[in-house]
């Protein structure tokens, strides 16, 4: 392994771990602002102009806060929890290809950390294992509504990690590979080529799970505020709430990096537009993730559980079944 | 280098975990610590090349794990410790030692005479993935059937044993109902 090589990872690494958790940050004053502009009230206005600086008083607020770890509370992992949130959400990023490779100084930038030929399987597993954090921090506070949020955090991980596999299987097969770069080369001959077009059904699968994923509004009962508190998060305080909240955004944009890069031609030929159209297409479905925040109730657990099993596991198999039939005959 | 700084890293945390998991008495910790453990194992397909059981072994450890930790919610509360009943000592430390013996000898043993060959060889131009695909349709493709309907019928067998009244919900009833279903119970205990 040559020290080149070592050294553009560990830049490409730092520059992912910076960029995306400034946007995490980002990401809740623009869902603040969106949610704001939707319901009619103008969000936050106060701290600078527009509002903007709210990101840093709102940082400063959860670095400054007293870390307090409650009496009762299995401490160590207590404390890991959400570490793992938000380490295993930068870690999906490792296989995600999120601009197409440029010249920087006469020098080929791949803008990817790891192009590991099982892209997508290791994203979706990682961002998986990521609901560790909500699971064992419920589990380990000494309180029902934590207690409470951690099962429904692994009834949602057990069911809807099924929908995402049997829902990506399908443009797998036609693919025939895992990793993401093969599935934009697949893409890449223009709008006609995207998935989406042969693959309706798979998309609509994955895009619904991705918000069981990510524990998002329609599905966000892992952390319901109106039920049960704040779930999970009840006994958390300081800058260990902040890290959940850092894994929550930075899975939202990692997924949304993901979706069109699966089903939507991903960033095309590799032309600078096509990167644009890449972030464009990212900015869209981070965008829907709010919007459907502002606009859909919650569920209840048992529809959800419902939905997964009675309704999306059969659709996916179906979809999966048809689309081998016809690439056999 | 990196490869043995890798192995060596990964093989000390992954006893450690296992360690962990065996030796505590704590539900929640020994339930983590076989989850970690699982995670770290995959890092050794990974040094290998065989990024597919990697990836695999990290999706299923990690559900399969999950599944634990529902049984450890339901039967303890995970923040005290578990009072453990241990019985004979020397009987438990005995066994297992014979078996973790046998099992290195076991596999130690075609090492050690030099008998190991590989009988499907590598195809030129196959993924990792592919690879696993080949040899699951061809060498063991009986062994792969058969799994899968013992898989099936688990799964009947459990969606039997747990699907009595599925259609029946409780927070769609009214109380009138659920008295008389109550009351039809009864009737039948008795």
């Amino acid at each position: 392994m040559d020290t080149a090589y070592l050294i553009e990872t560990i830049i490409k690494v730092v520059v992912v771990l910076l960029i995306f958790s400034a946007l995490a940050g980002i990401g809740t004053y623009f869902e603040r602002k969106v949610l704001a502009f939707m319901q009619r009230r103008l969000g936050p206005m106060n701290v600078g102009p527009y509002g903007l600086l709210q990101v840093a008083a709102d940082g400063i607020k959860l670095f400054t806060k007293e870390d307090i770890i409650p009496t009762n509370v299995v401490g160590r992992i207590f404390k890991i929890a959400p570490v793992i949130t938000a380490a295993t959400a930068f870690m999906a990023a490792a296989a995600i290809p999120f601009l197409p490779q440029f010249e920087l100084f006469g020098y080929t930038v791949h803008p990817i950390i790891s192009d590991v030929n099982i892209g997508i399987l290791y994203i979706l597993g990682i961002m998986g294992i990521g609901l560790y954090g909500p699971l064992l921090g419920g589990m380990a506070s000494a309180n029902k509504f934590a207690l409470l949020s951690a099962a429904r955090s692994a009834a949602v991980f057990i069911s809807y990690e099924v929908i995402t596999g049997l829902s990506i299987l399908a443009p797998i097969m036609m693919v025939g590979s895992l990793s993401l770069i093969d599935f934009n080369e697949y893409q890449s001959g223009g709008i006609g080529d995207w998935i989406v077009w042969s693959q309706p059904v798979a998309f609509v699968l994955f895009w619904i799970a991705a918000f069981a994923e990510t524990g998002r509004t329609p599905f966000h009962l892992v952390a319901n505020d109106h039920e049960i508190i704040d779930g999970f998060g009840t006994e958390y305080s300081g800058m260990r709430w902040g890290l959940f909240f850092i894994g929550e955004y930075a899975n939202m944009f990692f997924i949304s990096f993901v979706i069109p890069l699966l089903f939507l031609g991903g960033y095309g030929d590799g032309s600078f537009l096509g990167a644009l159209g890449l972030l464009a297409k990212m900015s869209f479905f981070f965008f829907f993730f709010l919007w459907t925040r502002a606009a859909w109730p919650d569920v209840r657990p048992d529809q959800l559980m419902w939905l997964c099993w009675k309704v999306l596991m059969p659709i996916a198999v179906i979809n999966v079944v048809i689309t081998g039939f016809v690439m056999m005959f | 280098m990196f490869e043995a700084i890798a192995f060596y890293l990964f093989a000390f945390l992954t006893i450690a975990m296992f360690f962990i998991a065996v030796t505590t008495s704590q539900a929640l910790y020994a339930l983590t610590a076989l989850a970690a453990g699982m995670i770290f194992i995959s890092a050794f397909f990974f040094i290998l090349g065989a990024d597919f059981l990697g990836a695999v072994q990290i999706v299923v450890y990690s559900g399969a794990v999950m599944a634990l930790y529902a049984f450890g919610m339901m039967f303890f509360d995970t923040t005290r410790d578990v009072k453990e009943k241990n019985g004979n000592k020397y009987i438990v430390v005995g066994l297992a030692t014979i078996s973790a013996v046998l099992v290195v000898a076991i596999f130690a043993a075609p090492i050690v005479s030099q008998n190991i060959t590989a009988l499907y060889p590598m195809v030129e131009g196959a993924g990792n993935t592919q690879e696993v695909g080949l040899v699951l349709f061809t060498k063991y493709l009986i062994p792969f059937e058969v799994a899968a309907v013992m898989l099936l019928v688990a799964m009947i067998a459990g969606i039997v044993l747990a699907g009595k009244q599925m259609d029946l919900s409780l927070t769609l009833l009214d109380d009138k109902e659920i008295e008389e279903i109550k009351n039809k119970k009864m009737k039948k205990v008795l």
